[in-house]
């Protein structure tokens, strides 16, 4: 028997079933006497329906039956919801449409779900979907960012298409710094639309239980009793003890896994209606249409810097497009998630932003890995090195001089960091990409014809979310603890009951080396089950890198109530006082004595109820825990992009990509690593590569793998990963969290890279390879013109 | 995908027979691009006829020419030491057509009848003046490929086998669509005597074509300096969301220009 | 209905199916062989690789009536005798997946790569991923397992790192 050390970069336990293809996704499962269901959707962006003939449709082979928006408000379905409510600066609530499950009365973005066929087969679904004659009344459609106010309104509740003007800061303090700056520095940003593409399409089969009156719903979720809350209490599908949620192997998420969408609702809730399990997987196309994207922020960026080059204040004015619906923390990442992390790693005395949130007739935008933080990292990252550049600083030397040092530090924008070592990652990452060396480089480069540049991105993101107390106060609807539970078997195994969901984080393996490490029993007789909230007791799920400093915290509470009640069995099988036992490395001492007894049988014991005094011990070994957290963390790195941009073509390459991240106390050094790749891909993907496009009419140009370029291996390098550790004094564990580094830290990184190299601060993401050539067309226009 | 009719033809006659027969017919080959359009309900043939079986893999050399049977699957023309003994430029063409999967798959002469307006042999046959055999006649590539997704093939016509004139130097060089990887520009240019034959595929809106401007530069001296200066006017190229005309008229002067110096390496 | 009869991880298999079904729905839906996935519609994610007649085809574009007699190996079908293929054990050893849904087309593609080239290096295996989209990775560890499980395959180290 081994025990597993927290920090031992021990394989993972799920992945036998991974490797060999028995992996049980959503798609995977299927019940008896399951129908298909079909969604016909919106081919257009913005369109009243005037009515929805099904006549034909109905009579076609294999159809079971056939909803629209109608059946939806006879059966007093409630429509999606959004959990978190803003206020804008008049102090007056959001200003939110509703958000049916099947449209009612008119459609607002091209894929919107006009009406669902449930058939024997999919074929037959398609084919009575293609016989639905719908008559629409197609209305202008608002499809940009930029001019989404003034456009034509997409809910008659938000006029100006205004979902909430919101703001942060002390603005005349703000203004004052700026007034009295040495030096300001302005860049206008676009961070461009992403679709979280995870490998798994979205996919749910709802199944109705009439002897007990009972719904079962198999979805891809991150989250299964947020889902369960939702559907329940919210949506009114069924009281949540007749309602059980299971997401089983999930393929991936990213954030797009977190949300309640229409399709698993219309499953669930069709399945009592037509009496028959109904299952429905997303195609690749529908993904893309209606799984809810990520970032798309138009931003106006001031820096204000004094003759020192110490940042004297920040501004910003955002837009942030939320789609033609709020969907379901949508309303969040563009306010708290975002504006509360425009500090960056600096000390940075006055800070003043505005976010308007809009609808368009788009998807609906939502928390995709990161969230609002890649988006503030961007915008802080990009200024400070278009600052030092301006001013005539080294870039490094400038973030030095305005690093937080000290600690605890609070940010003007509600944000109190506990603990980091900026400065540690930056010169190890410097280190690390021998930044020395980087001269000699981009000369041998030039020679070669390439333009090479170096850039940076000293992040810090806000995880482990979150204390309930702090979310609530700024509008969340439900509180963010975890939960677990920690059963012991008479034999010394160990199950762990965990809220957390796993989806490609390798819970099974880390939160099971928790367990062997704490109790000394090998990671072998520790199960995690999770997923199925019929099984686990209660959870918020994953995101926001919360699984580790949450989910183990609340594991580790558990944990500590099950030694504490080992102890007491112990007392009674060593035959001594409770006080004078030890545990250490499995085993139970007694003080002063080589008495001592394993872990395995105190288990065994807490079940020989009889062996000791049931009024002084209740038999058995099992504990329970509910953690919330007392701050956020705040993982913090550098990361450091070397690229090469061909003059000829456009085409930038990456040459070398170093991350020293700083994610306190590392379980799995292996899998975090691994998150880290991960996270990179997906940043260098913004940064180079993806970028979701509406012309405009509202019809997604990229909505497939055809034109939406998904990162693929030759179009990256291998990446020289690091660490620096702090560990964070906000949780049990000092584990900070590590999901998204990558995402928030890359864009910036990269762009930095590529400005570096041009030789302009205009650079656009997606910076492709027509982009750059653009770029570059302009940089030497302007070249002869100067000349 | 709406429900089709599968035969599989056995001879070259048996499928002529059958496309004459058949209701609503389409040559089923590789199916790589016709079987996603399908799955798209953007196709719906009534039958399909598959040619597996019918004999026409296979790769020989006759005389002068390289002979590859119009079922030979892109891994097999870069894998071929024939093919890459006499022409290196076509194998390496064939080794980067879509993936490693698809090219054990898709085929020759699948790629050349749909005539993709982003598919790599088009240019391949354009520059290399190959003569495409059908089961009635010979078509020279020049008359073959009859704008986008058009070709000379009747509808009772298949292609059997497509013939290479081996010359002196040839190079293919790709810019890839960053997303589907299909050429957004891709020249081959071929050297044979003293003619020097320019195909250009991913960039003309009526498909391959041949760049005449480039070619006489070329002729007069086979070099990548010869083409500094040489127009490509983008009014006849194709734009999209990763490549305006403009950029692309830009790339096929880049992209020539690897063409040749790779062709003289 | 036309029947298939072919040969799926060794053992004989006989279906009438519609003509339009592919060869990833005759496995998942026929033979309930879950392992084999589906990531898109336009041939390009790789999630539905499998081997037939030993070589990497995309099974979301192949019609089930296309592989008549043909033998089919998938992800299910690698381990032998209870024993993990050594690419299998190189995904595990190198960390080569997270949510393990790309895994099995990306673990089919990598044995399909080394049966054609061999131990191979890093920028060959890039390049011969070009069929294979992973979202979690960033390919980093999938790219270390391969260039193991090559080695194991083989016995052998890539030319140029061996030259090195």
């Amino acid at each position: 028997m081994t025990v597993t050390a927290l920090g031992a970069a021990v394989r993972r336990k799920e992945d036998h079933r991974f490797i060999t293809g028995k992996g049980q996704y959503t798609d995977d499962i299927n019940r008896p006497g399951q129908a298909q269901a079909y969604f016909l959707r919106s081919p257009h962006a913005h369109a009243t329906i005037k009515g929805i003939d099904l006549s034909r449709a109905k009579g076609m082979p294999g159809v079971v039956a056939i909803y629209t928006g109608d059946d939806v408000a006879a059966d007093k379905v409630g429509g999606l919801i959004c959990g978190w409510m803003i206020h804008s600066k008049d102090g007056t609530p959001m200003r939110a449409g509703p958000h049916p499950i099947l449209a009612q009365g008119k459609v607002r973005y091209v894929g919107d779900h006009v009406a669902v066929v449930i058939a024997e087969t999919l074929s037959q679904a398609k084919d009575a979907a293609e016989a639905i004659v719908v008559d629409y009344g197609v209305l202008p459609a608002n499809a940009d960012t930029s001019k989404a106010q003034g456009a034509p309104e997409v809910h008659s509740e938000a006029p100006n298409n205004t979902v909430y003007d919101w703001h942060i800061g002390d603005k005349a303090a703000t203004e004052a710094a700026f007034k009295a700056a040495k030096h300001v520095t302005t860049l206008e940003i676009v961070n461009n639309r992403l679709v979280p593409n995870a490998m798994e399409p979205r996919a749910a089969v709802g199944e109705y239980d009439a002897g007990n009156d009972a719904l079962t719903l198999y979805t891809t979720s991150q989250n299964p009793h947020v889902a369960r809350l939702v559907l329940s209490a919210f949506i009114g599908i069924a009281p949540e003890h007749k309602l059980r949620v299971i997401a089983p192997d999930v393929g991936g998420g990213f954030g797009s896994k977190i949300f309640i969408y229409a399709e698993e609702t219309v499953c669930v809730w069709a399945a009592r209606k037509c009496g028959r399990p109904v299952k429905w997987t997303a195609d690749r196309t529908e993904e893309f249409l209606c799984v809810a994207h990520g970032r798309d922020h138009v931003t106006h960026a001031e820096l204000a810097t004094d003759a020192e080059g110490k940042i004297t204040g920040l501004r910003v004015k955002t837009i942030a497009n939320m789609g033609a619906y709020l969907s379901t923390f949508a309303s969040s990442v563009p306010t708290y998630l975002y504006a509360t992390l425009l500090s960056g790693q600096y000390a940075i005395p006055n800070i003043y932003a505005e976010v308007d949130a809009v609808y368009t007739n788009t998807a609906p935008v939502d928390a995709y890995r990161g969230a609002g933080r890649p988006e503030a990292t961007f915008v802080v990252e990009r200024l400070v090195e278009a600052a030092a550049r301006e001013i005539g600083m080294d870039p490094a030397a400038f973030r030095r001089r305005n690093f937080v040092t000290k600690f605890p530090h609070q940010t003007p924008v509600i944000m109190m960091y506990d603990c980091g070592d900026y400065k540690a990652s930056l010169v190890k990452a410097m280190e690390m990409a021998d930044v020395k060396g980087f001269g000699k480089r981009r000369r041998e480069a030039a020679k070669r014809g390439k333009l090479r540049g170096l850039g940076y991105s000293t992040y810090i993101e806000a995880c482990g979310i979150a204390p309930s107390q702090a979310v609530g106060s700024l509008g969340a609807g439900v509180g963010l603890w975890e939960s677990a539970e920690v059963r012991v078997n008479p034999v010394g195994t160990v199950e762990v009951l965990t809220g957390s969901h796993s989806h490609g984080q390798g819970h099974e393996t880390t939160f099971a080396q928790l367990v062997s490490s704490r109790l000394g029993i090998s990671i072998d007789n520790v199960s995690i089950v999770h997923g199925d909230t019929d099984k686990v007791q209660f959870g918020m799920g994953t995101y926001g890198s919360r699984s580790g400093a949450v989910g183990m915290s609340a594991i580790s509470k558990a944990l500590d109530k099950i030694e504490a009640k080992a102890k007491k069995v112990a007392s009674h099988v060593l035959e001594a006082a409770e006080a004078d036992i030890d545990f250490k490395d499995g085993k139970f001492t007694v003080k002063g004595t080589d008495k001592s007894v394993d872990f395995g049988t105190v288990a065994l014991n807490a079940y020989i109820a009889h062996k000791f005094n049931p009024q002084e011990l209740e038999p058995g070994l099992k504990e329970g825990s509910f953690y919330d957290p007392t701050n956020f963390t705040f993982p913090a790195g550098c990361h450091i992009c070397e690229i090469e941009v061909d003059q000829e073509t456009g085409v930038a390459t990456i040459a070398k990509w170093t991350a020293v991240d700083d994610f306190g106390n590392v379980i799995n050094p292996m899998i975090v690593e691994g998150q880290v790749h991960g996270g990179i891909a997906q940043g260098v993907g913004q940064a180079l590569l993806e970028g979701a496009i509406y012309n405009k009419d509202g019809q997604l140009v990229t909505a497939s793998f055809m034109d939406y370029t998904m990162p693929r291996a030759d179009d990256l390098p291998s990446f020289d990963v690091g660490m620096t550790v702090t560990p964070c004094p906000s949780n049990p564990l000092g584990i900070k969290g590590c999901g998204e580094a990558g995402a928030i830290a890359a864009p910036a990184a990269v762009i930095n890279a590529l400005t570096d190299a041009l030789g302009t601060e205009e650079v656009p993401m997606p910076a492709t390879p027509q982009a750059l050539w653009t770029v570059i067309q302009k940089q030497s226009r302007a070249a002869i013109a100067a000349e | 995908m709406y429900p089709f009719k599968y035969q599989k033809a056995a001879t070259v006659r048996g499928a002529v027979s059958l496309l004459g027969k058949a209701e609503d017919p389409k040559l089923l080959a590789g199916g790589h691009t016709l079987i996603p359009t399908m799955k798209q309900r953007l196709a719906s043939p009534k039958t399909l006829i598959d040619l597996s079986g019918a004999g026409l893999s296979g790769i020989e050399q006759k005389g002068r020419n390289i002979v590859i049977g119009a079922m030979t699957t892109h891994a097999e023309v870069a894998a071929s030491p024939v093919v890459q003994q006499a022409i290196p430029a076509l194998a390496r063409l064939a080794a980067h057509i879509g993936d490693p999967h698809v090219r054990h798959r898709g085929t020759i002469g699948g790629s050349v009848a749909n005539n993709d307006p982003a598919a790599d042999y088009p240019a391949a046959l354009m520059a290399l003046g190959a003569t495409v055999h059908t089961s009635k006649r010979k078509i020279p590539a020049e008359e073959f490929f009859a704008g986008m997704f058009a070709t000379a093939l009747d509808e009772d016509e298949v292609i059997t086998k497509i013939a290479f004139p081996v010359p002196g130097k040839a190079a293919y060089v790709k810019f890839p669509n960053p997303a589907s990887r299909y050429a957004i520009v891709g020249v081959f240019v071929a050297k044979k005597g003293s003619q020097v034959k320019v195909a250009v595929t991913g960039a003309g809106s009526g498909g391959v074509f041949r760049h005449t401007a480039m070619e006489e530069a070329l002729a007069k001296r086979f070099n990548p300096k010869s083409l500094e200066g040489v127009a490509t006017p983008a009014a006849d190229l194709n734009g999209d969301i990763h490549a305006s005309a403009d950029y692309r008229a830009h790339l096929v002067g880049v992209i020539a220009k690897r063409a040749v110096a790779a062709a003289m390496a | 209905m036309p029947t298939v009869t072919l040969t799926v991880n060794g053992r004989s298999v006989t279906a009438d199916v519609d003509a339009r079904t592919l060869l990833v729905q005759m496995l998942r839906e026929n033979l309930h062989l879950t392992g084999t996935h589906i990531g898109c519609d336009t041939s390009q994610c790789g999630a539905c690789v499998v081997h037939v007649d030993g070589k990497a085809v995309k099974s979301c574009t192949t019609f089930a009536v296309q592989c008549q007699g043909a033998e089919v190996v998938t992800i299910e079908g690698l381990a032998q005798d209870g024993k993990l293929h050594p690419m299998q054990e190189a995904f595990r050893e190198h960390h080569g997946l997270q949510c393990g849904f790309c895994t099995p087309g990306m673990i089919m593609a990598a044995v399909d790569i080394v049966n054609r080239k061999g131990a191979v290096d890093e920028a060959t295996i890039r390049e011969e991923l070009e069929g294979n989209i992973c979202r979690c990775t960033g390919y980093h560890n999938i790219v270390k397992a391969v260039e193991a499980g090559a080695q194991a395959m083989t016995g052998k180290v890539p030319a140029r790192q061996a030259a090195e």
